[in-house]
């Protein structure tokens, strides 16, 4: 039999190494949020933990812990839709469900979402009006979030903003016929919610929008001066 | 060491300009004199052929002292209406350059035969059996002409036009029942199969029997090399469920006692028929398909389709995009090496659990938290977009990154070059087991760190410059011996030069745009066909499409560089122990992803 002693003990070094540096931090980063013989640092310093800068365990307890997914993040589109504001200006919450109350949906079902997916996991029926004409507007909404390879063309290619990649990846459940298949009422989600996952993103969109309307209101600003002439 | 020299410079101006000298239609005029009678016709995209001649040829083109194309790149196929197109791409691991390529006209599509070119380049041998499997063309001369990818039960030629698979609704996407009138129908509901099996004509389940022994042993290997105990030759099947074969792969090794004397690797368990999928989908829908291929190094895989299809388009990115791609592939191929390369190869010999394997993989989160918030995913990225990416990377990302490149990795690098490969027990495992000649690892069209292990200074990036890595200084580290030690201290030292090419790329990006010209999600591709290829972590990957002027590829082929280097198993297993089989499976660094595509 052959013995490698030094092979052997280089490795029991790296561990011995690492063992030691883990301590340090995860003491100095427990105490910080007081919760020093707790199950680990809490979501403040775990942005902090999973750094650059982070010297030793660079792990938090998850699900204890979450780390904040970045903006970029993608995982299953939803759609949007403008909630109700009340005279100060905030959303009226629904005391029933939690949600708040459903203002204009941004969809117009114009289908280019489900013409760009790749695994083609979108399925739309448009809304048709009393005299038979198709309406602006989804009556039906379909992602099957099994299909899905959330590569997030449909969020890039929407002209209105619609539809957009969520956050939210813990998507698990006991049964994947109905409870994997989003409906529109499942999809829909309000703009305050697309706020606080993507601010800047938000932003931009918001400025754009702005900047766009005030354009239109330019232009139609001195034909009406002149219709008045 | 670190240095560019002088003579790299020199090296790759020269390759510059013998490349210029040896377009399409030079060497046509050289061939015509060569082996007469062999060129057809010769345009800049490529020679065309005579069918009854393609040996003679390509045995010429590799035997000429000055074209010197010893290197086979890839064979495919294409299904047009009135013929087949068998398109060979050759190169020259010498001069470098971009590939030659050959096609030949085979009129007869009911019974498409042409010689096989396997004795030529053994690396043909493998992909004749894939073009076999997917188009139904036979090669003459073929020593093992089965299928590859599918069961020998298996009906019909899946990529030829007319082949419809199951569950089969359209032949191009946007499917028209999604809008505007779409309900969702869940995909087990529609079988139009029933039993959702079809057999061959000439096949009967009931008699099947899988081929379970090998009798022959490896060519080109002495019976008397092989320790002959007294003992009857046994035939193990090694996967496809084994923990050290990376996913569904099998191999059937016939040993003697412990000694391997013959080995065959069976593909297939992963096989979805990427290409087929890509036939059916728009130019942009493949984008994030070509993630999925080495799901290791997804940004790769994007930058090589891209590059492709930015070729046909004739767009250029922006330069900020440039140095982004560069970016993100040069920290793709340090998260690969670390843990697929260099830490599958570890725990194959049993040392997954010592630290530096499981510690690298702290490096690997920071790089992946880096690939995530600039993309949106940590493996699966869509990222690249023709004409650029998808957009700018958030503020304060490039800080970080360079935090990681100058401060981390290398310290990373060191410790596992110190721990790792400067370690007994790893000398004894892996050095002179799996030993690949260099004649032979060019043969077999290997590429990547295994051939550069071989002792073969041949990387795409140097030899045939995409994107702009011609701009950075880097060295292309190669081994002596072409064993298991080479093969991962290659990859230890291609880490070290990915460090010293984004410490550049860093330094180095400009402001400005990240995406050429107006997002369009459907465009029309101009007629014609490329092949272009890029040095991914697992060698040469390689993208052939064809467009005929419409919104989809009519012919989307990947030249996978794990699957043809598997090829060379046997070579490297027949003679050595089974225990150290694994090794050198490890050492292959095979993601099946890309492998069974």
């Amino acid at each position: 039999m052959k013995i490698f002693p030094f092979g052997t003990l280089n490795g029991m070094l790296v561990i011995m190494k690492r063992f030691l540096r883990s301590y340090p931090s995860d003491i100095s980063q427990r105490s910080k949020t007081g919760a020093l013989l707790k199950t680990g640092p809490d979501a403040t310093v775990a942005a902090e933990r999973a750094s650059v800068q982070q010297k030793g365990l660079i792990t938090v307890e998850y699900p204890e812990v979450k780390i904040k997914p970045p903006e970029n993040f993608r995982f299953i589109p939803f759609l949007l839709y403008e909630p109700v504001l009340d005279a100060s200006g905030k959303p009226i919450v629904d005391a029933a469900t939690g949600k708040e109350e459903m203002g204009v949906e941004r969809c117009t079902a114009c289908g280019i979402c489900a013409k760009v997916c790749p695994p083609q996991c979108i399925w739309i029926v448009r809304a048709v009006g009393d005299d038979g004409k198709p309406k602006p507007k989804a009556a039906e909404f379909f992602i099957d979030i099994d299909v899905c390879m959330n590569c997030g063309f449909c969020a890039e290619f929407c002209p209105f903003d619609a539809i957009k990649m969520d956050n939210d990846y813990e998507l698990a459940g006991y049964e994947r016929h109905i409870n994997h298949i989003y409906d529109y009422p499942t999809l829909l989600k309000s703009t305050t919610y697309y706020e606080s996952i993507k601010p800047t993103d938000y932003a931009n969109e918001e400025a754009a929008r702005r900047a766009k309307e005030e354009a239109k209101a330019k232009k139609a600003a001195p034909a009406k001066e002149t219709k008045k002439a | 060491m670190a240095v560019f020299s002088p003579e790299t410079a020199r090296i790759a101006k020269s390759q510059a300009i013998y490349s210029k000298a040896f377009d399409a239609e030079s060497v046509g005029a050289l061939l015509k004199q060569g082996v007469p009678g062999a060129v057809t016709s010769t345009s800049s995209a490529g020679i065309v052929v005579d069918g009854a001649k393609i040996v003679d040829t390509l045995t010429w083109l590799k035997n000429s002292p000055e074209l010197a194309y010893d290197y086979f790149n890839q064979v495919t196929a294409v299904d047009w209406a009135d013929k087949f197109e068998v398109v060979y791409h050759v190169s020259s691991t010498g001069r470098g350059g971009p590939p030659l390529a050959l096609k030949v006209n085979l009129n007869d599509k009911e019974n498409p035969v042409i010689d096989s070119a396997g004795s030529v380049y053994y690396g043909a041998l493998q992909q004749e059996r894939e073009v076999y499997d997917f188009f139904g063309i036979n090669f003459a001369g073929h020593p093992n002409l089965r299928r590859i990818f599918m069961w020998e039960g298996f009906d019909g030629y899946p990529l030829r036009k007319a082949y419809k698979e199951a569950y089969y609704e359209q032949d191009h996407k946007p499917f028209e029942t999604r809008w505007d009138q779409g309900h969702h129908i869940i995909i087990e509901d529609r079988v139009p199969w029933h039993d959702n099996v079809v057999y061959s004509k000439n096949f009967d389940p009931t008699t099947y029997k899988q081929i379970r022994e090998i009798a022959r042993v490896a060519p080109n290997i002495n019976e008397g090399d092989v320790k002959a105990l007294k003992t009857q030759p046994v035939v193990i099947s090694l996967g496809p469920q084994h923990p050290s074969t990376h996913g569904v792969f099998r191999m059937i090794v016939t040993l003697d006692g412990e000694t391997v004397m013959a080995l065959e690797p069976i593909f297939g368990y992963l096989h979805r028929n990427h290409e087929k999928i890509g036939e059916r989908n728009t130019f942009y829908m493949n984008v994030p398909f070509t993630d999925r291929l080495d799901y290791l190094s997804g940004m790769c895989m994007e930058t090589g389709y891209v590059i492709a299809v930015e070729k046909m388009l004739g767009i250029k990115p922006p330069e900020r995009a440039e140095y982004l791609r560069v970016i993100m592939n040069e920290l793709t191929r340090i998260v690969s090496h670390a843990f697929g390369g260099i830490g599958q190869v570890y725990s194959d010999l049993g040392a997954f659990f010592t630290p530096i394997v499981i510690y690298g993989l702290e490096e690997r989160e920071l790089i992946l938290d880096l690939l995530e918030s600039a993309s949106g995913s940590r493996m699966m990225c869509n990222y690249m977009r023709f004409g650029g990416v998808w957009r700018d990377v958030p503020d304060g990302w490039l800080d970080i990154a360079k935090e990681l490149v100058h401060n981390r990795l290398p310290k990373v690098v060191d410790e596992m070059e110190t721990y790792l490969v400067h370690n007994e027990i790893f000398d004894v495992r892996a050095k002179k087991i799996g030993v690949l000649p260099p004649d032979l690892a060019v043969n077999f069209g290997v590429s990547g760190p295994m051939l550069r292990g071989s002792g073969v200074k041949y990387d795409l990036r140097r030899a045939d410059p995409y994107s702009i890595y011609d701009r950075f200084d880097f060295d292309i580290p190669v081994g002596t011996n072409g064993d298991i030690y080479d093969r991962m201290y290659v990859r230890i030292k291609e880490m070290r030069e990915s460090i010293k090419i984004l410490k550049q790329a860093l330094k180095g990006i400009p402001n400005g745009e990240t995406l050429a010209g107006k997002k369009a999600y459907s465009f029309k591709v101009p007629k014609g066909d490329v092949y272009s290829h890029i040095e991914a972590p697992r060698g040469e990957f390689g993208w052939y499409v064809v467009s005929d002027n419409g919104h989809t590829p009519y012919r989307y082929h990947v030249r996978a560089g794990d699957f043809v280097n598997l090829a060379t198993m046997e070579q490297m297993c027949v003679g050595h122990k089974i225990g150290d089989l694994v090794g050198v499976l490890g050492s292959v660094d095979i993601i099946m992803g890309s492998v069974d595509r």
